[in-house]
């Protein structure tokens, strides 16, 4: 009788690629609750294009590259770059900009450069930023929260609205998004930086209907669910905290001085913390290991970096929010983090 | 005395970067005592189970041999002997598979055993320190020691290297899962391993010793507790549990904070370390004159009714052995010689137990799921951050693929102890350390290659030059001639006058003889030719 032969080690952790992307889509299930709770189903609507979308593109592009498509779809990256970019856009955005950009994350971003581990670029914040670039309207026409609507959009009127651009009654988003004095409602960023652009002071800016006591209405909550999903993925050992503290640091420490030294004229860096993206950006978006530094030390310089650039362009840029430039930006300097950062091998004079 | 030393006497544990914690498992074999195992029919003695150079028979075919004595004799500097596991008859001596991941195969001594079990008369000895240390030694390689921990250096060889030393660490952690033969002895005869200790420290000529358990054995760590009061060059170490701190290199750093240079020795620190099953082998041979024979093997996982530790003669088919405790293969049974993480897998169970067979696992697919297919590396940098020596695996696994062989040797490839630890979190399951194994096979191939061709580039440099000396030293000899030649002409004509007659003569003689050497030259250069 001969026996099975096996290379070591004989023994491994259950933790599949799956698996560790099933926890981080499921880790984003609270933020999209409160997404929803304050922006309504369109965030639905969005994420069932994305997957859809996505899971058509990685087959195409399996098949384009010769290599056996249900390899792809098992791994379930392709699902975290979907929901990722579903949940970034405005909720209530045509259709085919999701298809169009989740399209684009799949099949350029990520499988012109090799598929799966080859990519240089974050697939859905390269898909954000094209949308963006392509489409400025459409990609910063937020809805504004229920709360202040003057027009409650149903399930059937947000379907309507992304597929023909108009709610069953013949409204069109623009109208849906003025509020109680006619005027269009921005994103708390989009219309503190418009403010303070027009030399408004910072406490003039906030007396704006969407901001309450703690940030932007909404947004606020939105981004402390995603920060409870992020911890969850830290005590499960899916990501290390470097990324996300280095970029909380990185964001915080500059805005926090840059606000005492301009206290009117400066983002808080509460709103800094808990506007736009910064919560997913910092746990779920930065933290896309094949885009990131590799070590340990790496991950610190690059999440600060990351928070860093984000300061920078929501202070000086011409962006309402900054996350996916500054994760680019950030991803085209992973060679060189790395290579700087690299540990120093057991034995080659290191200090224990 | 500086900083680090007083840490190390004040018991200070380091920490080593990344590590993992698998199930350790050891439940199901430390349950119970060492236990004896019934005699086998036959035994297979490989003549060389440690690194180095096997020894010449002693014995042959047909002869019958006691317990203990000795079938192969080894030089002075380097190789260790084979002993008799047991009375018997050589039944023969031929190549045999033995066990080594390769399934290579070595020359094997079989016995077959009378079961009468008779042993050579042991020779004891009342007071080791009388011994002067080439002695003690000597006592030490004839009674067949190698490590037992792992890779099976030659003890005495170990201890040979007279360096200043600060610490010999003697290593009971045993980190690897499932494995507990090294707890069980250090439960039940933690005497005679600090006995071994104290003869090991004699000869190294060092003061202190260190003993290293991981936490996860209260037990042997209170055997220890209880005797070392009197034996105050002893210390004990509790290392956490973390897999592999009971690496060499690794229970360095934790017990010291000193790394071993790559490349280098522990002995280069000022450090020896030696397993404990060793130490207890040691303590046997000096103090009673017993070669090594038998050893403690785990035998377990979820496929053997009877899962515990034995003490096993080497030679000791597999087979047997796990025959004795209710082995239930299931299709596609593994069998592991060594751990879950670093052992090796049989394909033939007539491979012996030898010196460094430290555990036969057969775990059942449930427990120790077999590989899936490998994907895709989706650089998630959970390898490296689990690598003890601070490498970068998935690199590594690149370079390795791509053949990069100066990529690997600048990412230190060398440097990695193929522990596993990469291979056991990569959510991609990529076979990590089967494909850094390969790429040192391949490197160290290429180096041997270039080692041969160096050589073979010499040899055939001297020879070119041994023809050109030679070439030289014959026209000096033609001219030498001709020059004679001359002198005897001129003396000639000296003698009998300027006759044309002669110098006519002469001129003819002189063409015959050049044609004659140029013959001579020619057969001899066609000669050279053929040489070539
Ligand atoms: S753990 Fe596996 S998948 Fe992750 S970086 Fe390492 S080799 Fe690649
Ligand atoms: S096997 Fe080698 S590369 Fe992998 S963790 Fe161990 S030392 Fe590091």
């Amino acid at each position: 009788m001969t026996f099975k032969i096996a290379a070591s080690p004989h023994a491994h952790q259950r933790r599949t690629t799956q698996q560790v992307m099933r926890w981080v889509y499921l880790a984003l299930i609270p933020g999209v609750l409160v997404q929803t709770y304050f922006f309504g189903f369109g965030v639905y609507v969005q994420l069932a294009l994305a997957l859809l979308t996505a899971w058509v593109a990685e087959g195409l592009a399996m098949r384009m590259r010769g290599r056996p498509v249900a390899h792809a779809w098992q791994d379930h990256t392709a699902i975290v770059t979907a929901v990722l970019l579903a949940i970034s856009i405005p909720a209530l955005a045509p259709w085919w900009i999701i298809v169009m950009g989740t399209a684009f994350a799949v099949i350029v971003v990520k499988h012109v450069y090799g598929g799966v581990g080859q990519n240089l670029f974050n697939p859905a914040m390269a898909g954000y930023v094209l949308l963006l670039i392509s489409f400025p309207v459409q990609m910063t026409s937020w809805p504004i929260p229920n709360e202040l609507a003057q027009l409650q959009v149903s399930l059937n009127d947000t379907v309507s609205l992304i597929f023909s651009g108009y709610t069953q009654a013949g409204y069109n988003l623009e109208q849906l998004r003025m509020g109680a004095d006619g005027i269009t409602m921005a994103t708390p960023l989009d219309s503190l930086r418009n403010d303070l652009n027009h030399q408004l002071t910072l406490s003039e800016a906030l007396t704006k209907p969407i901001f309450d006591d703690l940030a932007g209405i909404g947004w606020a909550w939105i981004n402390i669910a995603f920060l409870l999903g992020g911890l969850v993925l830290i005590k499960q050992k899916i990501i290390s905290w470097h990324i996300p503290g280095g970029m909380l640091v990185g964001l915080l420490v500059p805005a926090a001085i840059y606000w005492l030294f301009n206290p009117d004229q400066a983002i808080t860096p509460m709103l800094h913390a808990l506007s736009g993206a910064t919560m997913l950006g910092a746990f779920f978006i930065a933290t896309d290991p094949v885009t990131a530094a590799t070590s340990n030390k790496g991950r610190w310089v690059f999440g600060l970096l990351v928070g860093f650039l984000v300061f920078v362009i929501r202070t000086w840029g011409g962006y309402p929010d900054a996350v996916a430039f500054a994760v680019l930006l950030a991803n085209m300097t992973v060679p060189v983090i790395d290579k700087y950062t690299q540990p120093i091998a057991y034995g080659h004079g290191g200090r224990s | 005395m500086s900083v680090a030393t007083k840490a190390i006497e004040a018991g200070h544990i380091w920490t080593f970067p990344g590590g993992i914690h698998p199930p350790e498992r050891k439940e199901i074999s430390n349950q119970t005592p060492i236990a004896p195992l019934a005699l086998a029919q036959e035994y297979y003695l490989p003549v060389k189970q440690h690194s180095g150079a096997p020894g010449e028979l002693l014995v042959q075919v047909g002869d019958y041999v006691k317990a203990g004595q000795v079938l192969t004799q080894v030089g002075a500097n380097n190789g260790l002997p084979v002993h008799a596991p047991t009375s018997g008859t050589i039944a023969a001596i031929g190549p045999g598979i033995i066990a080594h991941p390769s399934g290579l195969a070595d020359t094997v001594i079989t016995i077959r055993a009378d079961g009468n079990d008779e042993h050579v008369a042991l020779e004891p000895l009342t007071d080791y320190t009388q011994l002067s240390r080439a002695e003690l030694l000597d006592r030490i390689k004839n009674a067949g020691i190698a490590g037992l921990g792992g890779a099976g250096f030659p003890t005495a060889q170990k201890l040979a290297l007279q360096r200043p030393l600060d610490y010999l660490i003697i290593n009971g952690v045993e980190c690897e899962p499932y494995i507990s033969a090294d707890d069980r002895l250090m439960r039940e005869h933690a005497q005679t391993i600090i006995d071994g200790t104290e003869i090991l420290l004699h000869i190294a000529g060092c003061e202190k010793a260190l003993i290293a358990i991981e936490a996860n054995k209260p037990e042997a760590i209170a055997a220890f507790e209880a005797l070392l009061d009197k034996h105050p060059q002893l210390a004990l170490r509790v290392v956490p549990v973390k897999y592999p701190s009971g690496g060499e290199k690794q229970l360095i750093q934790l017990l010291t904070g000193r790394q071993v240079p790559s490349r280098g020795l522990p002995i280069d620190i000022g450090l020896v370390m030696q397993n404990v099953g060793t130490a207890f082998a040691v303590a046997q041979a000096v103090l009673q004159g017993k070669p090594l024979i038998e050893r403690v093997v785990t035998v377990t996982g979820e496929n053997v009714e009877k899962p515990g530790n034995y003490w096993v003669r080497l030679g000791t088919p597999v087979a047997y052995l796990l025959a004795q405790c209710g082995f239930k293969p299931e299709p596609e049974q593994r069998v592991i010689m060594g751990g879950p993480m670093m052992g090796f897998t049989l394909a033939d169970l007539s491979v012996p137990v030898v010196k460094i067979t430290n555990c036969i696992l057969v775990p059942s697919s449930q427990e120790l799921a077999p590989a899936q297919d490998e994907m895709a590396c989706i650089r998630c940098g959970a390898c490296a951050d689990v690598c003890p020596a601070q490498l970068l695996p998935q690199q590594l696994q690149w370079l390795a693929k791509a053949k990069d062989y100066d990529g690997l040797e600048q990412q230190n490839l060398f440097d990695c102890i193929e522990c596993g630890a990469c291979a056991y979190v990569c959510p991609s399951e990529i076979p990590l350390v089967h494909y850094y194994r390969k790429a040192k096979a391949e490197i160290r191939n290429i180096a041997r290659e270039k080692a041969k061709a160096e050589v073979a580039r010499e040899r055939f440099e001297a020879r070119q030059e041994r023809l050109e000396r030679e070439k030289q030293e014959r026209l000096e000899r033609h001219r030498k001639a001709a020059e004679a030649r001359k002198k005897a002409q001129a003396e000639a004509v000296a003698q009998g006058g300027d006759n044309p007659q002669d110098a006519v003569q002469a001129a003819i003689a002189r063409a015959k003889a050049r044609k004659a050497a140029q013959a001579a030259a020619a057969q001899q250069k066609n000669k050279e030719g053929d040489d070539a």
